[in-house]
Formats: structure tokens, sequence, C-alpha cells
């Protein structure tokens, strides 16, 4: 077990830090999201001497859950976990405001300024704000699936696959990371059913040879999943043949849901121009559709969903709120 | 063979050096190991190694049984960090992958004997009327579950009425199985009652409150 996997040790945050109490403003820059963009813009702002504050559910984001990064500038290979501590520790470099395991339920514009509000309640106003809070799974929304999350009902493969071991499991979804779950899962689990609503496979041919290769996944192109059964815990799913319309029942005890993803935009909804699938629409210098609103990363339409070009957008955000303030001021 | 890597050796030697006082592991084996129980204790020497901060004592499951109840150990492998007194922190499983920050923030909050936590959740803490056994199950690939092991460990340097378990879920597929753990972090309290997730500190102690009421 240690021999595959090691021992991860993030560089240690410093206790002064810590302890330093979080005002509630107004601050300067309010950045919603901590991962690779929400964490350059912090620094990049930071640098500006802005009074900022950024406030997220984890420092990482969806970066958290990849373990292989290989088009990362500058690294040649390295984890998701240890780029985010990197980024991380850059970040502690400088006097920002940073509040982890909060998630923002509302964006409101008040006064010429902005007030950023937690599921927990807590508030904070700022002159500007940036969003960067990225994207969650998409759910398959059938019956069963959300009483059943947690119970066998999975969008973590990286989480979740050892639970399952000896196990039957189900996989939903075509692309990468639907094939990259199966790869996870072919050590451990016993059959491995992978069930695609495309007639084909979208994810890279290195991938789907490894799936068809196995003896233990058996794939179902062209299926939709139509329930998820079970009380309590999973047993199986119910999923139909698109073009018969066939119903079959799998035995199964896990579903790994890996269909896509969803912007985190839902608190900026009224505020914000979003595009038709939820993502907050920029122009290339990271402005919403209001001024002093600014947003970078997975959760704008940038077309290109990737760590290097969330890191730059945060970037741009920064100073595009640094230019907005600046005119605000002057 | 060293099990940890240079770079790792060299900072926890310096954090170790800020320990305020010493702190033991005791880890629990037994004659023939399995390969967690080998790796367990290979980890935790090593670990004791860099400091002398940091001890390490090593009981025979089967035959030590005078510290076996002691500890109140029921299974193996298994490490309890202990400070100025045993706080009731345990890990059950090897603490390796993202645990492993969960084994040295442990060490560092036994040996402060302070928890860290808000003086809101220390105030909820007072108010606990019974015994309260917390056993957070994880996965070593997991990035969310070390903090709610961490939380779980800080409530019971705070609190001596409270025991705090890390249970890595695949070293104990019965336990796993038992408590219906399909996601992790699950926290089970009093081994009646359970919640899913990372929660935020007030979170986490709003559910495990919840949890005592309901287990009774």
């Amino acid at each position: 077990m240690l021999k595959d996997i090691g021992v991860i040790l993030p560089e240690r945050v410093e206790e002064a830090e810590e302890k330093k109490p979080i005002g509630e403003g107004p601050y300067d820059l309010i950045i919603v999201g901590g991962g690779p963009a929400g964490m350059t813009a912090a620094v990049y702002a930071a640098r500006k001497r802005l009074a900022t504050f950024l406030v997220s559910k984890d420092l990482g984001g969806q970066t958290l859950l990849t373990s292989e990064i290989e088009n990362y500038m500058g690294y040649q290979y390295v984890t998701g976990p240890e780029l985010m501590a990197k980024f991380h520790e850059q970040v502690r470099q400088y006097p920002i405001d940073v509040m982890i395991g909060e998630d923002v339920e509302k964006l409101a514009a008040e006064n010429g300024q902005f007030a950023v509000t937690t599921t927990t309640g807590k508030s904070f106003v700022g002159k500007a704000v940036i969003i960067a809070s990225g994207k969650r799974s998409r759910e398959l929304n059938v019956p069963g699936e959300r009483e059943l999350v947690g119970r066998g009902v999975s969008y973590c493969a990286v989480c979740d696959a050892p639970l399952f071991a000896g196990r039957d499991v189900a996989v939903i979804g075509g692309g990468n990371s639907a094939l990259t779950a199966v790869a996870d899962l072919i050590r451990i689990a016993t059959n491995i059913y992978v069930v695609n609503l495309a007639t084909d496979w979208q994810a890279d041919p290195v991938l789907v040879d490894r799936a068809e290769a196995s003896e233990k996944v058996v794939s179902f192109l062209g299926y939709a999943v139509k329930e998820i059964l079970g009380e309590g815990r999973v047993r199986g799913i119910v999923i139909e043949s698109r073009g018969a319309g066939e119903a079959d029942a799998l035995s199964v005890e896990g579903v790994f849901i890996e269909i896509g993803l969803v912007p985190n935009s839902d608190f900026a909804r009224g505020v914000v121009e979003l595009n038709e699938t939820g993502e907050i629409v920029v122009d290339c210098g990271c402005q919403t559709s209001v001024p002093g609103v600014l947003a970078a990363g997975d959760v704008t339409n940038v077309p290109e969903k990737q760590i290097i070009v969330a890191a730059g957008e945060g970037a741009k955000a920064a100073l595009s709120a640094y230019r907005y303030l600046l005119q605000l001021a002057g | 063979m060293p099990v940890l890597s240079e770079d790792i050796r060299n900072r926890l030697k310096e954090e170790f050096e800020g320990l305020p006082t010493k702190v033991k592991l005791v880890v629990f084996t037994q004659e023939i190991e399995c390969e967690y129980c080998r790796e367990n204790t290979a980890l935790a020497q090593e670990v004791a190694s860099l400091s002398d901060r940091v001890d390490i004592e090593v009981y025979n499951f089967v035959l030590d049984k005078e510290a076996v109840e002691r500890y109140g150990v029921d299974k193996i492998p298994a490490i309890a960090v202990e400070g100025e007194k045993d706080y009731g922190v345990r890990f059950h499983g090897v603490p390796a992958g993202y645990e492993f920050t969960s084994l040295i923030e442990a060490i560092k909050a036994v040996s402060a004997g302070e928890s860290g936590l808000a003086p809101e959740s220390k105030e909820a803490l007072k108010g606990l009327k019974e015994p309260l056994h917390l056993q957070v199950f994880v996965t070593l690939t997991c990035p969310y579950c070390p903090t709610a092991v961490q939380l779980a460990h800080k409530m019971a340097v705070e609190s001596d009425m409270v025991r705090a378990d890390m249970v890595e879920s695949s070293e104990f597929p019965h336990l796993a199985h038992k408590y219906n753990v399909f996601a992790v972090p699950k926290t089970v309290v009093n081994e009646k009652v359970s919640f899913d997730g990372a929660l935020p500190e007030p979170l986490f102690l709003e559910q495990v409150m919840k949890a005592t009421a309901k287990a009774g």
C-alpha cells in the first residue's frame, strides 16, 4: 500500500497567518473560489496592494482530484495536490485574507459595492469581485440518484473506488473522466459496466483501448440510465437502449457518474450574464456584464478548461479588477 | 529502506523541533504481521526516528493485554497518539496518502495539548454529558477526508469525553460494510448515527451534536 500510495505532505501553513481575524470589509477585492484561477488572481491582486479576501470551499478545486498533470508548464509531471500546494505556498507569501470551508450562496450589488454571503450566513463586502468558482459534476437526474449519493452513487472515483473492492460497479459516461474512472476501477472492482448515451466513445484512444482490453469491462454504448435502484444502498441500475427502447437491469453496488461538469454560477445568476450552459460570459479581459465583477477559469465561457488557462485568466481578472478600482478612485 | 523521501524527512525534522512537549506513538501490531500492520509499524518508526521529541512504543495486540485494555484498542493496525495524557486520538489503518498529514497534525495538536478549535466549538463541547466516540471512515486517496479526520481528532484533544478514530475503509472492509460506507469521509457517532462529508468546523460540530442527541 505504501509503495503505491506513498505519503502526501503539503507545505505548512504559518500559524500566525491562520490566527489573523478576518474583517468583514469592505475589501478592495473579494475572490470567490480557491482553485488555480482564484489563487493566481489573489497573488496578482496582493502584488498591486489590493486588500484581498479569498473565500472557497477548498484550495485547489477540481485540480485536487487530478493525479497526473503533464501539461502544466515548468513541471513535466506533477500531481494535482502537489501543484495546488505550490500555488498555496505562493498565496501565503502575501497578506491575503483566506477563508476555507465555506460555500458562497449569494452575490449582490449594493450601493456601488458587492456583498458576498456564504451558506453559513457570513457576509463580506468588496468594491470588486472575481468569480473563480469552477465547476462541479453534472448529475444524471434520474430517480434514486439523490437518495443514494454516498450510498453507492459517487462522483469521485479517486475518492471512492477503493470502497468497491470485489464488487460490481457501473460507470456512466464516455469521456476521459469516465474512462479514467474505469482504469482506476479495473484493479479494484469485479465487473465494470460502462454506460454511455452516445453510440461511440468521446475519450482519448489510449483510455478507450485500456478499457476495451479488460475482461472485466462490459460497455453499453447508446444506452441511457433510467433509474438507480436500491433502498439505503445501491442495488442496481436500469438502462435502456436508445434505439430499441428495451430496458435492462444491471446488478451493481456502485455507480460512478462521470458525465461532465456544470458551472458553479448559481449564486451569481441574475447578477451577471450567463450563457446557455450556465457559464459566466466574459470578454478577453475577464470582465462580465457587470462593471466591477470579473470572472476567471472553468466557471466562465473561456473555450478551454485547463489549469494553465485558469491560472492565466486569474491573472487577467486581477489586473482588470485593479484597473477598475483605479478608475473608481480617480 | 526508508519509507519517506529525503525532502519529507527534512521538513518533518524541522517541524518536530518546534514540538512543545514529547509525543508518543503507541503502535499495536501482532507477531505475524499482515502487510498493513507491517507498513503501519514501519511508518510510525520512521516518523518517530526523526526527532527525540517523538517516541514510539510497539505492543503486541494478542500478548500485551494490559496495554490493549489501557488504550481501548479493539482492532489493528492501530496507532494511539499520546502527549502528556491520552486524548483518545487513534488511527486504524496505515496513515498514508492524504492521511499522512492527519498523523502529523495529530502529533502537533497532542504535543501542544491544544485543539485549535474555535471558541464556539469549545463551548459546545463543554456541554457534552455523555462519552462520544467518533469514527471517521476514509480512503487514502480522498483529498477531502483529512479535514474530517483532523476535526474529529481536535475534538478528542479538546474534550475528555471524546475519542476519535481515523478508520481506513479498505483495511477494515467489514466495518465499512457494517456502517454502509460508500462515500468518504463518513463520520460515525457512537456506533449508531452517521453523517457524510468534510464539513466546515461549525457544521461538523452541529452534525456531531445532533447525532449525539439521536444516538442517546
